[in-house]
């Protein structure tokens, strides 16, 4: 610490100003994205390099945000945020803390989670089962057939096996049943992580885009990342809002619209980012280094 | 389905047995279980999720080794036993997917691999934990992003008109069809990858790297190692179980090439570079309804995958580390 030579202090130099470019490469996409969504038109194609607007222009928001198909996607979004959030827990919570505790057959159900970590049906089977159970083309396919990760669940029972078993001992002596136990003490005492889990999951559902295309057909149910890819990716952002174009006089730029729309769709994200930041690392640590 | 199926088979099984221990075990066994019966009862959501969209899918794997009618049903339709298999192998487009698939999957390990382990080294030299914190934030931030939002920065950067191209055309060269030309495929998918992990895959290394004993640092500052060689023969060694316990299981997945970000990048003009097992499967079984075949192909690299990764876990056990389960 002390004896910092020269050549020591060029190198801290040079490791500093290459993790702040590699930094400035992960940001700066939002930085323009951000730019040029409140840009007008005649300043995006005058300014090849923009990097602050010049005039603060809302009509791309004003635009996509009159969208019903916009709007609607958002809102199916948040429904099977929330909604599947709340399965994911319970579902993750209730077996975790099940097979945390010693009951008889426990070996075979931790084998029996596992092997579907190392062993999956695939795509066409799995598509099938959801058929017969009746979730095709309902909101509850993109919830129901993922209420459980594995990989999650495994380490949500470490967490719990880590309370100490005299929490048990003496609850169980008063008189708690195992019920009682896991409502009434271990998960008002495992809120970290369930928060960590939770925001895990609520991330993946807000992510979620494949299996809107898998298993809805009905656009009025598609969530919002598939609309985000028809606005942005097959680039036909007037189709995928809908006519909303007819009511304005001079409809935005599309380029505009796209990027509007990428920072509307990821707004939530970055809400809750700086709580996922306090929560994830915890959460990744708790059972990958003695998983 | 039946609610503890461990429980009912052991009971019946003991009392044969064991005649003369009969009453006491079978009375063990029954109070053990009513003991528990609120652990089963918290067990069994998640057991009947497991048991009916993890296990009965693996049921309708015989699809594979029949020839779907839906008219007939999975259960009437005739079986071909294994002339799907035959086809994966004697289809060049199934054998062309199954290159593609390991080709990127090795391009990843040789370009994507090693760029967290860097990193980590990197903010493990930074001594201001404020700069390190904050670089930290930024760099774990695109982990959280969809690909759908991944692939649409690449595409408006991209694209003929994208910044990337106006910064060409304005240079006065020519703008380049990234988007397009199939020989961006596999590097643009790296590069992806590299953008949206490498921050995240920081976490574990510098896990690793927090528990060096400092003492190691000053007795080689001591020795009078410079910050190379402290690297060089203190940090690195640290790492490299860990760089081999991810690389050994990164192995195991060499046939999972990330579903989501290469069916949003693929498009008529890459589709003969860019098509993988997962996005072969869909192609043909969703969208041509070519239930059999595709189920097939599925299997196949379940059971290639499931090897691989099991074979993967013993390495690693191997090398005294606790693997993946």
């Amino acid at each position: 610490m002390h004896h910092r030579s020269i050549p020591d202090r060029i190198l801290e130099g040079f490791n500093m100003l290459a993790l702040l470019l590699i930094g400035f490469v992960m940001i700066f996409p939002f930085l323009y994205i951000f730019t040029v969504s409140f840009s007008s038109l005649s300043d995006f194609l005058n300014n090849d390099f923009l990097l602050w607007p010049k005039q603060w222009v809302t009509d791309a928001y004003e635009y996509i945000l009159s969208s019903q198909n916009f709007l609607r996607s958002l809102g199916v979004t948040v429904f099977i945020t929330i909604a599947g959030t709340i399965v994911n827990l319970f579902f993750t919570a209730t077996m975790a803390y099940a097979l945390a505790r010693p009951i008889a057959g426990q070996r075979f159900f931790i084998l029996f989670v596992l092997f579907t970590i190392l062993f999956s049906a695939g795509m066409i089977p799995t598509y099938l089962v959801v058929k017969a159970t009746g979730l095709l083309n309902s909101i509850w396919s993109l919830i129901i057939p993922v209420a459980i990760s594995p990989f999650y669940l495994i380490v949500m029972r470490q967490f719990f096996l880590n309370i100490p078993e005299e929490l048990h001992d003496a609850a169980l002596i008063d008189g708690a049943n195992e019920g009682q136990v896991f409502w009434k003490i271990v998960l008002p005492l495992s809120k970290p992580a369930l928060a960590a889990f939770g925001l895990f999951y609520a991330v993946m559902h807000w992510n979620n885009y494949f299996t809107g295309i898998l298993y809805l057909n009905d656009p009025s149910l598609w969530p919002i990342q598939v609309v985000l890819r028809q606005i942005v990716v097959i680039n036909e952002p007037n189709s995928a809002l809908g006519s909303t174009a007819a009511m304005l006089e001079s409809p935005p730029p599309p380029e505009t619209i796209q990027m509007a729309a990428i920072l509307l769709a990821t707004l939530p994200i970055l809400l809750v980012y700086p709580f996922l930041q306090k929560h994830f690392a915890k959460g990744v640590m708790l059972g990958s280094v003695k998983g | 389905m039946e609610n503890q199926p461990v429980q009912t088979p052991v009971v019946p099984k003991l009392n044969e047995k064991l005649p003369v221990q009969k009453i006491s075990l079978a009375a063990k066994a029954k109070r053990s279980f009513l003991r528990q019966r609120y652990l089963y009862l918290l067990l069994l959501p998640g057991f009947l999720y497991f048991l009916i969209y993890k296990y009965i899918p693996m049921l309708g794997l015989v699809l594979a080794f029949k020839d779907y009618n839906p008219f007939q049903g999975i259960i009437e339709s005739p079986w071909v036993g294994f002339a799907h298999f035959e086809k994966i192998f004697s289809n060049s487009d199934v054998l062309q997917v199954i290159w593609n698939t390991l080709s990127l999957s090795f391009l990843q390990i040789v370009f994507a691999f090693p760029v967290p382990i860097i990193l980590a080294i990197m903010l493990n030299e930074v001594r201001s934990q404020t700069f390190k914190r904050i670089v930290q934030s930024v760099i774990y931030l695109p982990h959280f992003l969809s690909w759908v939002v991944v692939v649409g920065i690449t595409v408006i950067f991209l694209r003929s008109e994208g910044l990337i191209n106006s910064i060409l055309m304005a240079a006065g060269l020519d703008s380049i069809p990234f988007l397009t030309n199939p020989a961006f495929f596999q590097p643009l998918i790296v590069l992806q990858v590299i953008w949206k992990e490498a921050g995240w895959g920081t976490i574990i290394f510098l896990a690793a790297l927090s528990g060096i004993n400092p003492q190691l640092y000053e007795a080689a500052i001591m020795d009078g190692a410079g910050r190379l060689k402290q690297i060089w023969y203190i940090t690195l060694p640290a790492l490299k179980s860990t760089i081999l316990i991810l690389l050994i299981l990164r192995l195991g997945n060499v046939l999972d090439s990330g579903f989501e970000q290469i069916f949003l990048m693929l498009n008529p003009f890459n589709m003969d570079v860019g098509n993988v097992l997962d996005t072969f499967v869909y192609f043909k079984g969703i969208q041509q309804a070519d239930y059999g075949f595709a189920t097939a192909v599925g299997l196949f690299k379940g059971v290639v995958g499931l090897i691989l990764v099991v074979t993967a876990n013993r390495l690693a056990k191997r090398f005294g580390q606790e693997g993946l389960y």
